[in-house]
């Protein structure tokens, strides 16, 4: 992990409108390193199901958007940071099509497969993020 | 408050969706489409999303379910449009829109609708 974080914007993501301004921000982002039509509607489709836990099942919280750069590489990743519930069983949480909310339960293994790179970090009480990474080789 | 407009053909209803939606705009739609087909007797519900850039698990949800309403209230939906880079993310996705009809275009759909309402 020896990449270097060239900016970093903060989203708040409290409302339905909130959600719609990150996808808008993390595409045009995207756009701007110069990511694919493909790698860009994975991304923004995997941020959109995040920033939604976030406010649904997280009580609202934030959004971080980094921008990283490594000697061949850049990239862009994102925080999905709240200080909701936690989650209890991880494991469970990631199966396809396991929803706690009767959603479709795709949203976190969703976002790990559109991504390169997936984090979770929870634990009841103490909040959940969620950490996703799209590289692009310049 | 604001409303994705549904056009009336026949015994169709069209939606073109040109904004990107947030949750309670699209939940607002499936109500007003399912309201529309009981108004309007409706037998086919064609949901234009050539627009759209991207369609996540709950638009898709959305979708499905608008279908399935649709399909008790013995009407047909078609989805026409979709961008190439939202079909295979949602294959990726795992997302099977499932009692959901698919065309290329508004009138391909509309052929469709046409075909299957006697």
């Amino acid at each position: 992990m020896s990449y270097k974080i060239n900016e970093t914007i903060l989203l708040p993501l409290k409302t339905d409108e909130d959600v719609v301004r990150l996808r808008k921000s993390v595409r045009d982002n995207l756009i701007a390193l110069g990511f694919s039509l493909i790698e860009q509607t994975k991304m923004v489709t995997a941020a959109s199901e995040l920033a939604r836990n976030t406010l649904k099942y997280g009580g609202g919280g934030e959004a971080q958007l980094i921008l990283l750069s490594d000697f061949d590489r850049r990239g862009l990743k994102l925080n999905f940071v709240d200080q909701g519930p936690g989650i209890a069983d991880i494991e469970l949480a990631l199966t396809d099509g396991y929803t706690s909310g009767g959603g479709l339960g795709l949203g976190l293994s969703g976002a790990k497969k559109l991504a390169d790179e997936f984090e979770l970090n929870s634990q009841p009480g103490h909040g959940t993020t969620v950490t996703i990474i799209k590289w692009r080789l310049s | 408050m604001e409303r994705i407009p549904i056009l009336r053909m026949g015994r169709l209803l069209l939606v073109t969706i040109q904004v990107d939606m947030h949750d309670r705009l699209a939940m607002t739609l499936q109500d007003d489409l399912t309201s529309r087909i009981v108004s309007d007797r409706a037998t086919g519900v064609l949901i234009d999303i050539s627009a759209l850039d991207i369609v996540d698990s709950f638009i898709g949800r959305m979708i499905s379910n608008t279908a399935a309403m649709a399909k008790i209230l013995d009407a047909k939906t078609v989805l026409v449009g979709m961008q190439p880079a939202v079909a295979i993310t949602l294959v990726e996705l795992g997302l099977t829109l499932e009692g959901v009809s698919t065309a290329l275009n508004v009138e391909r759909g509309i052929k469709l609708l046409e075909r299957g309402s006697t």
